[in-house]
């Protein structure tokens, strides 16, 4: 691989990288939203005596 | 993808740069996806301030969300083109690239000006205004090259039109729609993520 490959791989890699780390930030995102929305659900029931 | 395809397999190799010109093909869209998203923030920054519907406040914010991480995305290809088209990594000389790192630092701060007041009409007024101001930079950045001219940056599209082949402005303008699209997508999610979580929050104020 030469120099010029190897620095044209990395700025790829950079985007790649960026998409990725944005990607597991969502998952952990919804994952919290999925526990709020479950908290909710639980304190609404509670609320109305279901 | 496609458009990295078509830049890597037909395109042909620049000339005088060979295989690192097809940093090009990632580089200036996310550069140009960066001030689209600035320049749409701003837009709803003005309908904010316009219209005064608070949905656009939320809006405004999530797209300079989106151009500050395509921002720092621009900077740091830039900075890997840089060093092995230049052999440096950043060059203060260059007003382009410093006229970007202000406009990148001047919506960074878009952050802590909008977190340091109380949510609310006051922080969404003060926030769009700022939003509106970084708007002149972007211009100011993207001609400021043209009319002083540079040492070392090169400049591709004057007013004359692109200066480059046929296949290659064919490859670069599929990467543009790709990113603009990526960027579009990314916008969407964070922005119902964020709506979201602002009908949660009031719910459970509603709830308490």
């Amino acid at each position: 691989m030469t120099t010029s490959e190897k620095y044209v791989t990395a700025a790829y890699l950079v985007l790649l990288g960026a998409l990725l780390v944005y990607l597991l930030i969502i998952a952990l995102k919804v994952g919290r939203l999925e526990e709020e929305l479950a908290d909710l659900t639980r304190a609404a029931r509670e609320k109305l005596g279901g | 993808m496609v458009g990295f395809a078509l830049a890597f397999y037909w395109a042909p190799e620049d000339a005088d740069q060979g295989f690192s010109q097809k940093i090009f093909y990632l580089h200036v869209p996310i550069a140009l996806t960066a001030y689209a998203c600035f320049g749409w923030g701003a837009w709803k920054a003005l309908r904010l301030l316009w219209i005064g519907e608070r949905r656009y406040d939320l809006e405004s914010y999530t797209a300079i969300h989106m151009g500050v991480i395509f921002g720092l995305l621009t900077l740091v290809t830039g900075s890997i083109w840089a060093k092995v088209s230049w052999g440096v990594w950043w060059s203060w000389g260059e007003r382009q690239l410093v006229l970007f790192l202000i406009l990148f630092l001047f919506y960074s701060s878009y952050f802590m000006l909008r977190f340091s007041t109380e949510p609310g009409p006051r922080r969404e007024r003060n926030s769009a205004v700022y939003a509106l101001f970084g708007v002149v930079l972007i211009p100011v950045s993207f001609l400021a090259v043209r009319i002083a001219g540079t040492i070392l940056h090169p400049t591709i599209f004057t007013h004359e039109g692109a200066d480059l082949p046929g296949e290659m402005l064919a490859a670069f303008c599929v990467c543009l729609a790709g990113m603009l699209s990526l960027a579009g997508a990314l916008y969407l999610v964070e922005l119902s993520g964020k709506r979201i979580d602002a009908s949660l929050r009031e719910l459970k104020e509603l709830l308490a």
